[in-house]
């Protein structure tokens, strides 16, 4: 079952919808065999990535190439990507069978190596049985995964998932995801998935790129971005984290800093890591993850504040601490950290150092 | 050739495609009424010298020329007015309340869509007219009374029996839309029957009813039927162009036709400024409140009965229509009802070569035009709404061009363009051959089509034919193989239509027939004015059960989109 996947490559690619620009000049290497999530928000590009690779869209500069081969010039159907669409795109004519084998028939393949593809690939997804059923008679998980037997049957290079699991409701998006990667991986197959959620993202893909206004922001592993972002941007569109305003006072090795938090002058200074060249004085944006900080009632060592508001959602309870002087930070305490309200501190937890980028042009 | 060498071969073609079909579209729906244009000021016509405005001159200072586009303007108007009087109530009263055999009888009431409107002008001759059933009766119960079914009056008669139905199935369309939960919340909020009537019904109402206006003024705009059989002396534009052609006043019949062309584009743009309703569709779905139920057996039976009369009264001059048919030559004379009744002209009519000739002209060149206005109207569909932009809104224009102007003016333009043989600007000699009745129908089929295979169209999801292309189908097996199984209802709904308008036409028949394809409609003309009533209703009837049974087969098969 296993398939030797090839390489992806977006070189230089730039594309615009009459004068808005979707793609500024993106480069991607996506590796053999890997599966490649492309996460943003809405008009950041990534769709877009993905039809032009399918060849549903025509690039306007830069090059396009699997296995180290130009396709840029070819159309859709000799591009050999098979593509899994957000609307599931199933022919609601034709029966489960008939849509597995529909791409294989295309081909001209011989009926009986047809048949045994259909089964192979029904088993995979683990609709077998389901031959005869119209497509209207499935639900929306058994639809996912006849759209994705049938972009597996033809045996592409590529395999495109665009927004795979965006149409099943939230308990069948937890089971569907695992399903999926599992049979990607099965097949070994080069994938770029594209998505802009982070939960799916981050299960789904081996690597991220984060895209934003045409450009990526960051690729690296799920665990990367999330910990060692590269902009303020990454910082916050992937995961919760409080934005504070403040100066550096002091640098150290490795890119570490200590940074004062401008509203509390008097509060113990931060210390936080930045990947970018900053200066003593400099004034930086520390974005704080929940998990980062931790709530103590009271006074005492860290920055005084109020709890606003308290949201549980089972394993965390967030609170939401408005400090002195007006910024609000936002702390998760594991469980029903009870008793908490009022008048308290945030502190650093020991280790956890937020990260800082100099201050953006307008407010957090 | 190389991958490469192919690859970039293939997209220039298919950048090509919506320009070579827009030429096509613009040569068969726009020339025509261009050339006609042309020589109404004398360009272009063959010995008719320079250019000149004599024929509009003289237009615009002839008063019977004047009266005809003013008699056509207040008979569209008062056309739709008691159109919509007899429709609405009608629509309302079938989709709002539960009555006894509610729906057969909405679909009788219905039935008049269905069959051409000769058949229905003729019907109401045999019945209304001088001579007809109804004068007999009269004079036989005692009765004095003697009436001429000609003129302004018997016009708008025929045309509010006939295109009622237009405002009936709008307003139940509208209703059947319409979110129950919004009436309620009006009644919660205390508001009486009429105050919902007025505040909450009727304006979401609008875009149907506006929609409706539309299509009846724009057909009785270009109404050639009822004006030609019952018109008399009263002439409005349909049929004065036609009588100036047949005077050889064909310069003037020109101008009457560029007259009446801009007389529709005007109309149909004014009605849209008036209201922009006409653009909206009919507003939010929701369950449709529940039908009214009459509680008392006396309000069952006497609403039973009053829809059966009704669809008896509405049904009236089609058994009338098949009643005389069964009357044999000269055997109806002074008596009410006729003393004989029998198959002969049917026999007549089925034996003869020459007799069933219309019938199988009509049945060939409606099929023809129909088959062809689909594979226009899918290429011109798809290609419009793949490709969009300037192309892709042009190839719409044209495809519903047609829609907006009355069959005569098409007629005319095409017997003025296709009159010259002078094939470097695109003009053959096709009047007086086989195939321009048929391109005539076709140009009248491509809005019938192409408004339901575009909105068909619009329907399917465009990632269907991204999936196909990812899986490794070229474009005509994704067109064979997914769009038109998936645009089959919508297909079937616009052909059907086209190929029952088309099997009954008259007003752009008359135009252009020759004797060797003269259709069922010249064929029911003929046999009337030579006293063949039997014939000509005999043949009235086949239309009518030809189209009766293309709309039932056809209805079926579009899963009730008819």
């Amino acid at each position: 079952m296993t398939a030797s996947g090839v390489s992806v490559r977006f070189d230089d690619v730039f594309k615009a919808f009459d004068d808005t620009v979707v793609l500024a000049g993106v480069s991607l290497t996506v590796e053999p065999g890997e599966i490649f999530a492309l996460l943003g928000p809405s008009g950041s590009g990534k769709t877009t990535m993905l039809r032009l690779l399918a060849g549903f869209e025509q690039l306007d500069r830069g090059r396009l190439l699997i296995a180290d081969e130009a396709i840029e010039h070819l159309p859709p159907a000799r591009r050999g990507v098979g593509m899994l669409f957000q609307s599931y795109a199933l022919f609601p004519h034709l029966s489960v069978a008939e849509n597995v084998a529909f791409g294989l028939k295309v081909r001209g393949g011989a009926q009986g190596g047809t048949e045994a593809r259909v089964a192979e690939m029904l088993d995979l997804v683990r609709l077998s049985g389901f031959e005869q059923r119209r497509i209207a008679e499935l639900s929306g998980g058994q639809q996912q995964r006849v759209a994705l037997a049938r972009a597996l049957a033809p045996r592409p290079r590529v395999l495109l998932l665009d927004e795979p699991l965006s149409n099943l409701d939230p308990a069948l998006r937890e089971e569907t995801r695992a399903d999926l990667r599992r049979t990607v991986k099965q097949t070994g197959i080069t994938t770029v998935l594209v998505t802009h959620e982070q939960e799916e993202a981050f299960e789904l893909g081996e690597r991220i790129g984060l895209l934003n206004e045409g450009g990526l922001e960051q690729v690296g592993e799920p665990a990367e971005l999330y910990r060692d972002p590269a902009s303020r941007f990454v910082a916050t569109f992937v995961g919760r984290c409080s934005v504070l305003a403040g100066v550096v006072k002091e640098r150290h090795g490795g890119g570490e800093l200590t940074v004062r938090i401008e509203s509390q002058p008097e509060a113990p200074a931060w210390r936080c890591r930045s990947n970018g060249e900053l200066a003593v004085d400099d004034r930086v944006d520390v974005c704080v993850r929940p998990e980062s900080v931790k709530l103590d009632s009271g006074d005492g060592p860290g920055l005084p504040g109020e709890i606003e508001a308290e949201r549980f959602t089972g394993s965390n309870s967030f609170y939401a601490v408005r400090l002195a002087a007006g910024p609000t930070v936002e702390v998760a305490m594991p469980g029903t950290a009870a008793g908490l309200s009022g008048a308290c501190v945030v502190r650093q937890l020991a280790g956890e150092l937020p990260s800082a980028f100099a201050a953006a042009e307008s407010g957090p | 050739m190389s991958a490469a060498g192919a690859g970039r071969k293939a997209p220039r073609l298919r950048s090509l495609m919506p320009w070579l079909v827009l030429a096509f579209l613009v040569w068969l729906v726009g020339y025509p009424l261009l050339v006609v244009a042309a020589e109404a000021f004398g360009i272009g016509s063959p010995g008719g010298g320079g250019p000149t405005t004599e024929a509009f001159r003289s237009f615009f200072t002839r008063a019977d020329e004047w009266n005809a586009m003013w008699r056509t303007l207040w008979i569209s108007v008062l056309s739709t007015l008691a159109a919509a009087a007899i429709g609405v109530p009608l629509g309302f009263l079938f989709e709002r309340n539960e009555i006894p055999g509610r729906r057969l009888l909405g679909a009788l009431v219905a039935l008049p869509v269905a069959l051409p409107p000769l058949v229905g002008v003729i019907a109401f001759l045999f019945l209304y007219g001088e001579s007809g059933l109804a004068a007999r009766g009269l004079q036989t119960l005692g009765l004095d009374v003697s009436w001429r079914l000609t003129g302004a009056w018997a016009i708008l008669l025929v045309h509010a029996y006939s295109m009622y139905v237009y405002f009936y199935l709008f307003t139940r369309a509208g209703l059947s839309g319409q979110d129950g939960a919004a009436i309620e919340a009006a009644q919660s909020l205390g508001a009486s029957r009429s105050q919902i009537l007025f505040r909450v019904t009727l304006p979401r109402l609008r875009p149907a009813l506006a929609g409706a206006t539309l299509l009846t003024f724009m057909t009785s705009l270009g109404s050639f039927s009822a004006p030609y059989i019952f018109g008399g002396g009263f002439r409005v534009m349909t049929t004065q162009i036609v009588a100036s052609k047949l005077n050889g006043e064909l310069r003037m019949a020109y101008v009457e036709t560029t007259m009446l062309a801009l007389l529709a584009f005007a109309s149909l743009l004014l009605l849209r400024k008036i209201d922009p309703g006409l653009d909206l569709a009919s507003g939010a779905r929701g369950t449709p409140p529940a039908r009214r139920r009459l509680h008392t057996r006396g309000a069952r039976v006497g609403a039973a009965s009053g829809g059966w009369i009704l669809a008896g009264v509405l049904l009236l001059p089609h058994a009338t229509l098949i009643l005389m048919s069964l009357v044999p030559p000269n055997t109806w004379t002074v008596e009410a009802f006729p003393p004989v009744l029998g198959l002969v002209n049917y026999g007549d009519l089925l034996s003869s070569t020459e007799r069933l000739r219309p019938a199988l002209n009509s049945i060939w060149m409606a099929a023809a035009a129909t088959l062809a206005a689909v594979v226009v109207g899918v290429m011109a569909a798809r290609l419009s709404l793949r490709r969009g932009g300037l192309p892709g809104r042009a190839l719409e224009a044209m495809m519903t061009l047609p829609w907006a102007i009355p069959g005569t003016v098409f007629a005319l333009a095409l017997a003025a363009a296709m009159s010259v043989n002078a094939p470097w600007v695109g003009r053959f000699v096709l009047v007086g051959t086989l195939w321009i009745l048929p391109l005539a129908y076709l140009v009248r089929s491509l809005p019938l089509t192409g408004r339901s295979i575009f909105a068909g169209l619009r329907q399917l999801d465009p990632r269907l034919e991204e999936a196909a292309a990812s899986l490794g189908a070229g474009a005509l097996r994704t067109v064979l193989q997914i769009v038109l199984p998936l645009l089959r209802p919508a297909v079937i709904a616009g052909a059907g239509l086209a190929f029952i308008t088309m099997l009954g036409d008259f007003v752009t028949s008359i135009v252009l027939y020759t004797y060797d394809t003269r259709p069922i409609s010249i064929e029911i003309q003929s046999s009337l004015r030579i006293q063949e009533t039997g014939i000509a209703a005999a043949y009235g009837v086949l239309l009518m059960v030809l189209s009766a049974a293309a709309f039932i087969a056809w209805d079926d098969r579009a899963g009730g989109r008819l």
